[in-house]
């Protein structure tokens, strides 16, 4: 008897207290819908709904990842240039034509690019652990390798897909749909899903919210803090590389402004959705919550007046401050 | 105390303070006159702090009224209390260490001299403000390289610096050595003498039978009493705080007759903090390491366990092992419980359950995943075995008090059913209630068959439970003392290195 009212009690009071930082993305969401139907009619249309979930798949796959590294209490500011890197090597990779026929020439590649992303983020994760250097400063490096490593694949120019029937044969991955649903948001829900799964229900998620929460802590406890640090720059380099499998067919080329400021939409959809800066709390549907709300506000500029479109960027900028003012505010009020 | 019938310098009439639906404090009423120290005794959990933070600004009350002069205010914060006289020395160090001591003494109201800062009078400033605690730093020095005892004179030197009608001082010795406490002791009655009011709080009761004019003791967030602290002794100040008689905080013993020894060090070097330090530790036995704070004894086993980089021999059951990270000497059945549970024991952001299963994650694996419902009776386990008190399972470890904050450790570390355990400090800043079950639990792990190292700078604690007591100093294991020999003044004599002379004077004087 005693114990159902402490029970009840407990779940009132996390209710109460845990949940504000939670619900706000989400609630910052449903008003954007509001405010998008009010300025254009067309805005709650399926078509747009479903165009605008579907643009946001990149940096919703590669802002999962984040939350992983950002959780661990690292960073990475690599994301957009690895990106245009993974994406310049697959198609590279796939004009070279070494493989007979369309599905296993895709799959390779595919294969390949996730090998690419993977080992990229190893190179970040390693740095940062072994070589002990701030992931800011070393992330910042590997993005000016990577960009231009891209830039040198490509001659200064872009990289295109040059195998007409092999780019018909990918199209559908970006622009075909399942029962009504786009791909990407499949891949959108796929990728979320299994990072849920990762980093709330297994050890190894429990041990990245330790590692951010205190490193010393999780040493002392004997958890290999290195191993879990680098393995979340991995995930983040996987994520990458499954947005690029999104990307390529969109336009079948990489360019030199291929994933360009992808760093700061991921970031800032990671912090939207209400993850901690320094470690400790990871929210990964918040995070895909967060990438959402970048695309509509991009969306809602189209669509009205009120702004230049070309301020896109600007407005993101903002958003990320104002999200970080609200945390803070959130955290006061507890 | 001289009673003027002026009214009290600051009063609490009727406060209480409610977390939630959960009352921490309730209806306590506290005079403090201009000229008296007044020390606040309880349990962990009393609602001391809580108290504390209350009448420093930090917190606002429920109920109740805080009157300064007899009229009553509303503080707005703990600036607000600072410019109306109320300082507060905080326990934890709030210190920038990059900063020199005189810059940090004068952080945020450093001295000007038109654009720029005038370093020269503000270390002539701070150099004063630290000699007249009786110690001697140099005021350019980085508070980086201070030791912890520094540190904590350093802040009190910061906070008297405002001018102050009331001094608070949240249990300010608990990592001093006997000397700096003596003359911070000493700094207290000057305060005292210059007619401002003074809080003490503090764990240690000869301390407060020394300074205090009077006795406030809490128990469960409620006023037990007040009572003037002559004819009040420390046995009867822990028997109001607890509630019952304590005259037994440590528990019976037989020390081990095991011949066999479980750990074997030898050669020993810890770079920069132990030289070539060797001993053994026999099955069943509690062994405990003594000296000054600084000695080493953490560092040395932090080294054996493999959480530093050290060099020597390791026999456990008689066969060599090597650990080169501290997963290896934990699953050989060796756990170790950091002194700074705050710091490295506990991460106390998040709950209950996610701290207690941390280091035995694997237990907790059905497959790929956390089997939470299994977690989740292990924390119900742990808080009846253990005793952790706590209002509800969904606090974060930060939110528990400090002794219950060790009992979690505690429970976490017991989850590897260890055979070897090394505890640092296991009492620092715990009520003595805590104390005594700390004390039990580990004379229970002894009895039944592990091996227990304790670490502690308080003598009468590892006098009290161990069987064997070996003695630091700069690095070097100086010495064992057993049985007979067993006694303060034989540990200060290994432990400072200073002739025994000497040592029965520091001893007198403490």
């Amino acid at each position: 008897m005693t114990d159902t009212t402490a029970n009840k009690s407990a779940a009132r009071r996390s209710l109460g207290d845990i949940d504000l930082r939670a619900v706000a993305p989400f609630v910052a969401l449903a008003f954007l819908l509001v405010l998008g139907a009010l300025v254009n009619p067309n805005f709650l249309g399926v078509d747009n709904l479903l165009n605008v979930l579907t643009r946001s798949a990149f940096i919703a796959i590669i802002a999962v990842g984040a939350t992983f590294v950002i959780s661990a209490g690292g960073l990475d500011l690599s994301v957009g240039a690895m990106s245009a890197f993974v994406a310049g090597v697959m198609i590279l990779f796939m004009n070279t034509g070494v493989i007979e026929g369309q599905i296993p020439m895709l799959m390779v590649a595919m294969l390949l690019a996730v090998g690419v992303g993977a080992l990229c983020g190893l190179a970040n994760g390693v740095i940062t652990t072994a070589g002990r250097i701030e992931p800011f400063i070393v992330t910042l490096g590997t993005m000016g390798i990577f960009r231009a490593l891209t830039i040198y694949l490509a001659e200064g120019g872009s990289i295109a897909m040059k195998a007409p029937d092999l780019r018909a044969a990918y199209r559908p991955v970006y622009f075909g749909n399942l029962f009504g649903v786009p791909i990407p948001i499949l891949v959108i829900l796929a990728v979320a899903l299994i990072g849920a799964f990762l980093l709330y229900r297994t050890a190894f998620g429990r041990h990245v919210i330790a590692v951010g929460s205190n490193e010393d802590v999780a040493r002392y406890s004997g958890i290999p803090v290195n191993r879990v640090r680098t393995l979340t720059y991995v995930i983040q380099g996987v994520c990458v590389a499954i947005a690029v499998l999104v990307y390529v067919p969109r336009l079948g080329a990489a360019t030199p402004t291929t994933g360009l400021l992808w760093e700061l939409q991921a970031i800032t959809a990671v912090v939207i959705g209400g993850t901690a800066l320094k470690g400790g709390v990871g929210r990964i549907w918040g995070t895909v919550c967060g990438a959402l709300i970048l695309e509509v506000v991009g969306n809602i500029m189209v669509l009205s007046n009120f702004v230049s479109e070309y301020l896109i960027g600007a407005v993101q900028g903002a958003i990320i401050i104002i999200a970080m003012l609200v945390q803070r505010s959130l955290v006061r009020r507890r | 105390m001289v009673t003027t019938g002026k009214p009290p310098l600051l009063e609490a009439a009727g406060i209480s303070k409610s977390f939630g639906p959960v009352e921490v404090l309730g209806d306590i009423n506290l005079a403090l006159e201009p000229g008296e120290v007044h020390a606040i005794i309880g349990e962990n959990g009393a609602g001391k702090s809580t108290l504390m933070k209350i009448l420093a600004g930090h917190l606002a009350p429920t109920k109740g009224e805080l009157k300064i002069d007899g009229t009553p205010v509303v503080m707005a914060g703990p600036v607000d209390a600072e410019h109306r006289g109320i300082v507060l020395v905080h326990q934890e160090i709030l210190l920038a260490p990059d900063l020199t001591v005189a810059q940090n003494i004068y952080l945020g109201r450093e001295i000007r001299k038109g654009l720029s800062v005038d370093d020269k009078a503000m270390n002539k400033g701070a150099a004063e403000a630290v000699r007249a605690l009786g110690i001697d730093i140099d005021p350019n020095i980085v508070v980086g390289r201070l030791s912890i005892a520094q540190r904590q004179l350093v802040q009190i030197a910061r906070a008297l610096l405002v001018p102050h009608r009331v001094v608070i001082f949240d249990e300010p010795t608990a990592s001093l050595t006997l000397t700096e406490t003596d003359a911070l002791l000493r700094v207290i009655l000057d305060i005292k003498k210059k007619g401002a009011a003074v809080l003490y709080i503090s764990h240690r009761l000869p301390e407060v039978k020394e300074i205090a004019d009077r006795v406030t003791v809490l128990r469960d967030g409620k006023l037990i009493t007040t009572r003037p602290a002559e004819g009040l002794e420390p046995v009867d100040m822990a028997r109001l705080m607890v509630g019952r008689d304590v005259a037994k905080l440590y528990p019976d013993r037989v020390a081990t007759q095991a011949v066999d020894y479980a750990l074997e060090v030898e050669g020993m070097d810890v770079p920069g903090y132990a030289h070539k330090a060797s001993f053994r530790l026999k099955q069943g036995e509690i062994l405990g390491f003594a000296g000054l704070v600084g000695a080493g004894r953490t560092e040395l086993l932090e080294g054996v366990v493999g959480l530093r980089s050290a060099h020597g021999k390791v026999k456990l059951n008689g066969k060599p092992v090597h650990f080169v990270t501290v997963r290896d000497s934990m699953r050989a059945g060796i756990v170790y419980l950091s002194e700074d549970r705050k710091g490295k024991g506990l991460l106390l952001a998040q709950n209950l359950g996610i701290n207690l299963t941390l280091a035995a994650l694997g237990q907790f694996l059905r497959g790929m995943l956390i089997d939470r419902r299994k977690e989740a009776k292990a924390l119900d386990g742990a808080i009846a075995e253990f005793d952790i008190r706590t209002r509800s399972k969904d606090l974060l470890a930060g939110q528990l008090s400090g002794g219950n904050q060790q009992k979690l450790l505690l429970a976490k570390m017991m989850l590897l059913d260890p055979k070897i355990v090394i505890i640092d400090e296991p009492t620092r800043g715990i009520d003595i209630g805590t104390k005594e079950q700390i004390y039990k639990f580990i004379a229970e792990l002894a009895e039944s068959g592990k091996s227990v190292i304790v670490i502690s700078s308080e003598m009468q604690e590892v006098i009290g439970i161990c069987d064997r007591i070996l003695v630091m100093r700069n690095g070097h294991i100086v010495g064992e003392v057993t049985g007979e020999h067993m006694t303060e003044d034989e540990i200060v004599v290994l432990a400072t290195g200073v002739t025994s002379r000497e040592a029965a004077m520091t001893a007198a004087h403490a």
